[in-house]
């Protein structure tokens, strides 16, 4: 891999969905690229997050119709790419982690048989061996009791195990991009922390590049080293996390505002004001 | 395997025997009620109505019709379970070995229409699940649609008229040529299980040709049903989360389809098969009507129409026995495709 290049650009990547009635422009010419750090996505719900992680791999359902000036990873065109290539990269070099464990897992298959497959995808290895490299994945999430979770099925496991499975699952392939999309909205408090201190770990010992997906800037920004501030399917802002104060844009600012703050107890709730120019065309 | 043996399942297993037994009392006792309440007279059907006033008192006492009705419907309950339904009138045979008879063939040609149904209806309904709008899916309607509207008769008619009459390619009326008629000793009752067990590879091909076409008749419309049923089923799966998850670990399309949609959807698709399979192993009256296929659907309704009571309700009890074994059958499967069925 090209030390210098950025693994993922990403320039005027659009995204609609022709419904009977009307044009739905879920992501409106998003641009960004990533290296091998963490990138955060926040936005509140409909902003077109989860559709611009889904168009990188290419997995936009339809009717969506996804165009972009440039989407690139690894040097690869990835709008030029076949569907049988574009297996490849799927699973093996771009991975995602979905929101919700309850859903995003096959309830009818082991769990352990979810993770060999993934595995098996990909690599040439026996089934003797993907069991074992799903036990040891297992292991690198935490799991107290790894040979149990591998014959267990998805109903019999926590949300906050579920969503270390799937995230097991995802990165025995060892991919160069994970995309988590809100990996622990579905959790509960408790355990978010937990699943995201796996994940955090992770990513940074295989020193892979991260799309965090979040409706939460607090999250994003104690996580992340960079911060795109969605609104209404574009980018109305990109900051580094640590400058998060600095931010221009008033939907950040109203984001910021909105959070609660332990040293300054909240008199009454922030109510986001929104302001149509926003989602207008830029100057 | 192991599920089987968990404390758990034998809990659980020990509340279905029970409301198998508890079903199986209720239809004998309606179809007690059946026998002893409808107008027709017992006692006059067995002495006939021109006896004297003395023998008709003799054979009331002798049938136990004297006795109160709940001791009389505990007689009927140890009869029926020893197999003993009385003879009928109209074949003058026990009934118990004519149902014998007659049930061995309408299961052979349920079992392979079912056969059919399923290896054909599942595909198709995939494929059409899959190819949503485009020419499979409306070619899959079409055939369901047919499957809906012809009537089975009609088909089967047509069917003997091109396939027997006209091509030769299957063989006519009937179970076996006359050439086979007890040939093959019976075992089962199964012809084409007799035949294949004793070797008798003649006998096996003559009755396969005979039922090829009653059973692709039937087969059809388990086949438009389980289509149909397969095809909502599967788009209903395919819009699942755990479907995109397959996709993102760059499984193959068919791997994605055929092993993590359908496997979803045999789930509910097996209470479909088993209820249609029900359906064809009550007796298909019209079918073997046209097929003279001497099975459970034509016997019940000649014994009704000649008021032959002892068949009609040993006939009865068979078809409720048939349910219940399928509907044990469907949850005993059911437990092994969804681990979340309790
Ligand atoms: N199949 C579809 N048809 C029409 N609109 C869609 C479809 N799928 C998604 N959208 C729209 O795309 C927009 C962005 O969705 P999404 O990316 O899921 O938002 P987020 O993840 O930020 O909550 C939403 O407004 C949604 O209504
Ligand atoms: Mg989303």
């Amino acid at each position: 891999m090209n030390a210098g290049a950025p693994l993922l650009t990403v320039e005027d990547l659009r995204v609609e969905f022709q419904t009977r009635t009307q044009l739905v422009r879920a992501v409106r010419g998003v641009s960004f690229s990533l290296g091998r750090e963490k990138l955060g996505i926040v936005g509140e719900s409909g902003s077109g997050k989860s559709q611009t992680g889904r168009a990188i791999l290419r997995l936009v359902a339809p009717p969506g119709r996804v165009t972009a000036k440039k989407l690139e990873f690894d040097g690869i065109d990835l709008m030029a790419t076949g569907e049988a290539q574009m297996r490849d990269i799927r699973g093996k070099r771009i991975a995602m982690v979905l929101q919700d464990p309850k859903f995003s897992l096959n309830p009818v298959m082991t769990v352990g048989k979810q993770i060999a497959e993934a595995y098996r995808a990909h690599a040439s290895a026996d089934r003797a061996a993907a069991k074992q490299r799903a036990l040891d994945m297992l292991r690198a999430v935490k799991m107290r009791e790894p040979e149990r979770v591998y014959a267990a099925y998805p109903h019999e496991l926590s949300g906050g195990m579920g969503q270390r499975a799937m995230i097991a699952m995802m990165l025995a392939t060892e991919p160069d991009l994970l995309i988590a999309d809100e990996p622990t909205s579905a959790l509960d408090v408790t355990v978010q922390l937990q699943v995201l201190a796996i994940l955090d770990d992770l990513v940074s010992q295989r020193g892979m590049g991260l799309i965090f997906i979040s409706h939460d800037l607090n999250l994003v920004a104690s996580f992340c080293d960079r911060v795109l501030v969605m609104y209404a399917g574009r980018v109305v802002e990109s900051l580094r996390a640590s400058e998060l104060g600095q931010a221009k844009h008033s939907y950040t600012q109203g984001l910021l505002a909105a959070l609660p703050r332990i040293d300054k107890p909240v008199k009454e709730l922030v109510v986001l004001k929104r302001d149509p120019a926003w989602a207008g065309e830029r100057p | 395997m192991k599920k089987l043996l968990s404390p758990a399942f034998a809990k659980d297993s020990t509340r279905l025997v029970l409301s198998v037994a508890l079903t199986f009392v209720g239809l004998l006792l309606v179809t007690f009620l059946i026998g002893r309440v409808v107008p027709i007279d017992p006692l006059l059907a067995a002495v006939g109505d021109r006896a004297p006033a003395e023998v008709y008192e003799r054979v009331r006492v002798e049938l136990g019709l004297d006795k109160p009705l709940w001791q009389q419907f505990w007689i009927y309950m140890v009869k029926v379970v020893q197999g003993d339904f009385g003879r009928s009138v109209l074949t003058s045979n026990v009934v118990l070995d004519d149902i014998l008879r007659v049930f061995p063939a309408t299961l052979e040609l349920a079992t392979l229409a079912t056969l059919l149904g399923v290896s054909l209806g599942v595909p198709f309904g995939v494929i059409a699940a899959v190819n949503q709008g485009r020419w499979p899916d409306q070619l899959a309607r079409v055939i369901g649609l047919l499957g809906y509207s012809v009537p089975v008769f009609w088909l089967g008619l047509m069917g003997l008229l091109l396939f027997y009459a006209k091509l030769g390619w299957v063989a006519g009326p009937g179970r076996v040529s006359v050439a086979f008629d007890d040939y093959v000793t019976p075992i089962t009752g199964v012809i084409l299980f007799d035949s294949a067990v004793q070797g008798e590879w003649e006998a096996f091909g003559d009755a396969f040709r005979h039922l090829i076409l009653p059973a692709g008749v039937l087969g059809y419309f388990s086949l438009a049903y389980i289509s149909r049923m397969t095809r909502s089923f599967m788009i209903e799966q395919l819009r699942q989360e755990y479907i995109v998850t397959a996709r993102v670990k760059g499984l193959s399309e068919a791997r994605v389809i055929w092993r993590h949609a359908l496997g979803n959807v045999m789930v509910p698709l097996i209470t479909v098969i088993a209820l249609s399979y029900g359906n064809l192993l009550e007796g298909t009256v019209l079918t073997e009507t046209v097929f003279a296929w001497p099975g459970l659907g034509l016997y019940i309704t000649n014994s009704l129409l000649s008021a032959d009571m002892n068949a009609v309700l040993g006939g009865t009890i068979m078809v409720g026995i048939v349910f219940i074994g399928i509907n044990l059958l469907s949850d005993v499967l059911y437990r092994f495709v969804d681990p979340r069925a309790k």
